[in-house]
């Protein structure tokens, strides 16, 4: 029988979110806490993301992702955390009991004061999509062509076409081109692109690379390798327009169709999900239905900018350390829904009695010019932020002053309102 | 003309005048970043260069970036001359790949550390 080794905190992955929470957790005087990775280097998926505008907001400065990982790596080093890598976890338990195995460890089995989740997010597949055609090779999520192209140092093929227009599609046009090959087309199914303005300027615009808006791909040709899709015009209800149809001969499709946070974790240990985001449902202590497990980052809601994930995961890694000290009381809670525009709040509860500030983040439903966000309290407006554009491309962000969270009575909604 | 703010990922749609390739003034932008960049892109549109280079000997390709932006005109001469750079590991980051790329005055450098395999 293995022995159980205590931790007072344990997290899971070492990428940014995680890094963070460690750091965090170790700054409250934490010194039992470990970090499990199941890749062989931390750093998460900024490792494969080497284009530059990381950590804007957190250092002021504009990093690749290999530099942003890597402040948080020698912080984290710098203060003696522990970082098992090529780690695997395999079960947490609602008793907080995290089971792992590595080659070079074997089982092992972990008691922990508090547990932080921080697994990041999938990409969504080709199967999500029910996309008619052959099954060919050369189909590829954009993040693992990223991975391929950036890490492992191969290029995934020469004439590409991509489907949907998340950042990680738009970057990849463009270090597709930059590496050599020939990027025909992005498609998006929706009227807008889920990416960022900047992105759509500086990798499809420099390069030439014409955006589909409204169209998606509606057949996929080809025996061993892919040789051609199939793009075509969709209506006000999404569904392809018969006689629209626009033909790309390819060797290459990248998808990059959405993210979805990584939980299998975490539904395992008992924690609810939100059917909004996918991830766990929290309070604003980024604590999760089961006591003592916490959740930030990616796997938590899916993010645009790595900084909110850093300043979230400090949250997380703060609150975790309180809750192993037993300085983090439970206790009832307002709901907080979300309204007419608005997806995804997060977090979905906020403790009576609390006097802390409360960022309140979630994805309008649809493109809002002039408009504002709207916090109410029962019949009471308590919050408002106007600005000149809301896309669910950008995650919205409204905080709640400590004044106006110690004097809610009554659950939070959050709204769009078009002014 | 209109344009969008690339410096940060706020995207600020920006109107500028431009009149005989002077900027006359710039509008819509929410802080000072968006005037300095309209004023650049109007008259000598720069951008950021990253790539990945081989790296004989070693864990994984490396990872590169130009240290400050360069013309927008020269990033495919700057992807052929990096394409020319040999390497061999250990690498580390902050090290110098290329300097004064295409005659630009600015440096390549690495973003990461590569050991040796």
């Amino acid at each position: 029988m293995n022995d159980v080794r205590h931790v007072d905190v344990l997290v899971i992955g070492a990428g940014p979110a995680g890094l963070a929470a460690a750091i965090a957790a170790r700054e409250d005087g934490i010194e039992s806490l470990l970090v499990l990775e199941r890749e062989h280097l931390p750093g998460g998926i900024l490792r494969q993301c080497i284009h530059n505008g990381f950590g804007l907001h957190r250092f002021k400065e504009e990093l690749t992702g290999p530099e942003y990982a890597q402040r948080d790596i020698d912080r984290a080093r710098g203060m003696g955390i522990e970082i098992q890598t090529d780690t695997t976890v395999l079960s947490v338990a609602e008793d907080r009991t995290v089971t792992c195995v590595s080659a070079a460890r074997g089982l092992q089995i972990f008691r922990a004061g508090a547990v932080v989740l921080a697994m990041g997010c999938r990409e969504r597949p080709r199967g999500a999509l029910g996309t008619p055609g052959t099954r060919c090779a050369g189909i590829y999520s954009a993040g693992t062509a990223q991975r391929f192209v950036n890490l492992e140092g191969y290029m995934p093929g020469k004439r590409v076409v991509i489907l949907g227009s998340g950042d990680i599609g738009l970057i990849m046009a463009r270090r597709m081109t930059l590496q050599g090959a020939k990027v025909l087309a992005c498609v998006e199914l929706m009227p807008f692109s889920s990416g960022l303005n900047r992105n759509i300027v500086q990798c499809l615009n420099d390069y030439d690379i014409p955006l589909y808006l409204s169209h998606t791909v509606v057949d996929i040709r080809g025996r061993e390798r892919l040789s051609s899709v199939s793009v075509a015009r969709v209506d006000a209800h999404r569904r392809p327009i018969p006689g629209t149809e626009i033909e790309f001969e390819c060797d290459t499709l990248l998808l990059s169709v959405g993210l979805i946070p990584e939980n299998e974790l975490s539904e395992g240990a008992g924690v609810m999900l939100s059917p909004a985001t996918s991830g766990a449902e929290v309070d604003d202590t980024l604590q999760t239905s089961v006591p003592g497990i916490f959740a930030c980052g990616n796997v938590l809601h899916v993010h645009d900018l790595v900084d909110h994930v850093s300043s979230e995961s400090f949250r997380a890694g703060h609150a975790a350390a309180a809750y192993a000290r037993g300085d983090l009381p439970s206790g009832k809670t307002w709901a907080v829904r979300d309204g007419e525009g608005v997806r995804g709040t997060v977090p979905q509860r906020i403790r009576k009695g609390s006097a802390q500030e409360v960022h309140l983040m979630f994805r309008p439903a649809g493109v809002y010019r002039g408009a504002a966000c709207v916090v109410t309290c029962g019949d009471r407006e308590i919050a408002r932020k106007r600005a000149p554009i809301f896309t669910p491309g950008e995650m919205a962000v409204i905080s709640l002053k400590p004044d106006v969270v110690a004097a809610l009575d009554a659950d939070v909604t959050v709204h769009m309102e078009r002014i | 003309m209109e344009i969008t703010c690339i410096s940060c990922p706020v995207g600020c749609r920006l109107s500028v005048q431009v009149e005989n390739g002077q900027v006359l003034s710039v509008g819509g932008n929410a802080c000072p970043r968006g005037e300095i960049y309209a004023r650049q892109e109007c008259v000598d549109p720069r951008r950021m260069v990253t790539a990945v280079i081989p790296v004989q000997g070693g864990l994984s390709p490396l990872s590169v970036k130009t240290r400050s932006p360069i013309a927008k005109r020269l990033i495919r001469p700057c992807m052929r001359a990096l394409a020319e750079v040999e390497l061999s590991a250990p690498v580390e980051a902050g090290q110098v790949v290329l300097s004064d790329v295409c005659g630009t005055g600015v440096d390549i450098v690495a973003t990461k550390s590569v050991e040796r395999a």
